[in-house]
């Protein structure tokens, strides 16, 4: 018990780490959809435990309302909307690729692995005020937060609220019934 | 107090496992989760470094990254319901219409 006092901190990563991973191995080998789907809303959750244990409290909470609640109601419409039933079924579970793809994952892990330790070695510990800090004061994570992007990431903001409204003007065009692209032939004229 | 390295390698994992799943799976709902999953690990790693280095421009970097992730799956899903509709798959090997 003294242990689990002492090392809560530790503890709780570890416990949370495994949960997250059990997660992402589950939407890589979860064969239908719908299952796919809650292990990957469980890697979101485990992902918002693990901002607040990096002091990025406002981020955790942006993380459930966007990502659990969201993104993941928008998967599970596109799982309603597309009827497996009168589907061809999947002859093959993995693609023709997967050998080469394997070994690109682990030629990918080794350099960041060593990106990782050349990094680590660079640069110092940090705190938890930063985290929280507007000039001199400490009010909170979601006013620094709020301060710093209404400030010095303004011009970005504003672009990326460009980036949502083409991604909603190009959804509702693919989403369009009479497009063009929905001809019985099944195929697109030029 | 843990330090930053455990964050990282647990994001290294689970951009590892994205990365196979983008690769190795067929359907490309699994696909577009897999690639959530490597945004995931892209978010874990800023927010990781952020309080490493006491700068907030990790967490807004992980403001924007969310958008996008976003703006991804809203375009993502928009693509399988117009593949749907003309192929009747989700299978992305079927995903062949400009190939001639």
């Amino acid at each position: 018990m003294d242990f689990l006092i002492a090392n809560f901190e530790a503890v709780l990563f570890y416990t949370v780490a495994l949960a997250a991973v059990a997660g992402g191995i589950g939407v890589v080998t979860l064969k239908h959809p719908v299952h796919a789907a809650l292990a990957l809303l469980e890697t979101f959750v485990m992902v918002a435990v693990l901002f607040v244990l990096r002091h990025a409290e406002f981020l955790a909470a942006v993380q459930v309302l966007v990502y659990a609640g969201g993104i993941m109601v928008l998967y599970l419409f596109a799982i309603m909307l597309v009827r497996f039933k009168g589907m061809r079924p999947d002859e093959v579970f993995l693609s023709g690729i997967a050998p080469l793809a394997i070994l690109g994952g682990v030629l990918l892990g080794s350099f960041v692995a060593i990106g990782i330790l050349l990094g680590t070695m660079a640069t110092g510990e940090g705190g938890a005020a930063a985290m929280r800090a507007v000039g001199d004061e400490l009010p909170g994570n979601t006013e620094a937060v709020g301060w710093v992007l209404y400030t010095t990431y303004l011009v970005p903001f504003e672009v990326v609220s460009v980036v949502l409204l083409v991604a909603m003007i190009g959804a509702i065009i693919f989403g369009r019934r009479d497009a063009e692209l929905s001809k019985p032939g099944g195929e697109v004229k030029p | 107090m843990i330090s930053a390295e455990p964050y990282v390698a647990l994001s290294l994992v689970l951009l590892c496992l994205g990365l196979v799943g983008v690769m190795v799976r067929r359907n490309f709902i699994t696909v577009l989760m897999s690639l959530e999953l490597m945004f995931n690990a892209v978010n874990l790693n800023l927010i990781a470094f952020s309080f490493r280095l006491g700068d907030l421009a990790g967490q807004i970097l992980a403001i924007f990254v969310i958008t996008v992730a976003a703006a991804e799956a809203a375009i993502g899903l928009g693509l399988i319901i117009a593949l749907v509709r003309l192929r009747d798959t989700v299978s992305l090997d079927e995903a062949d219409l400009m190939r001639s």
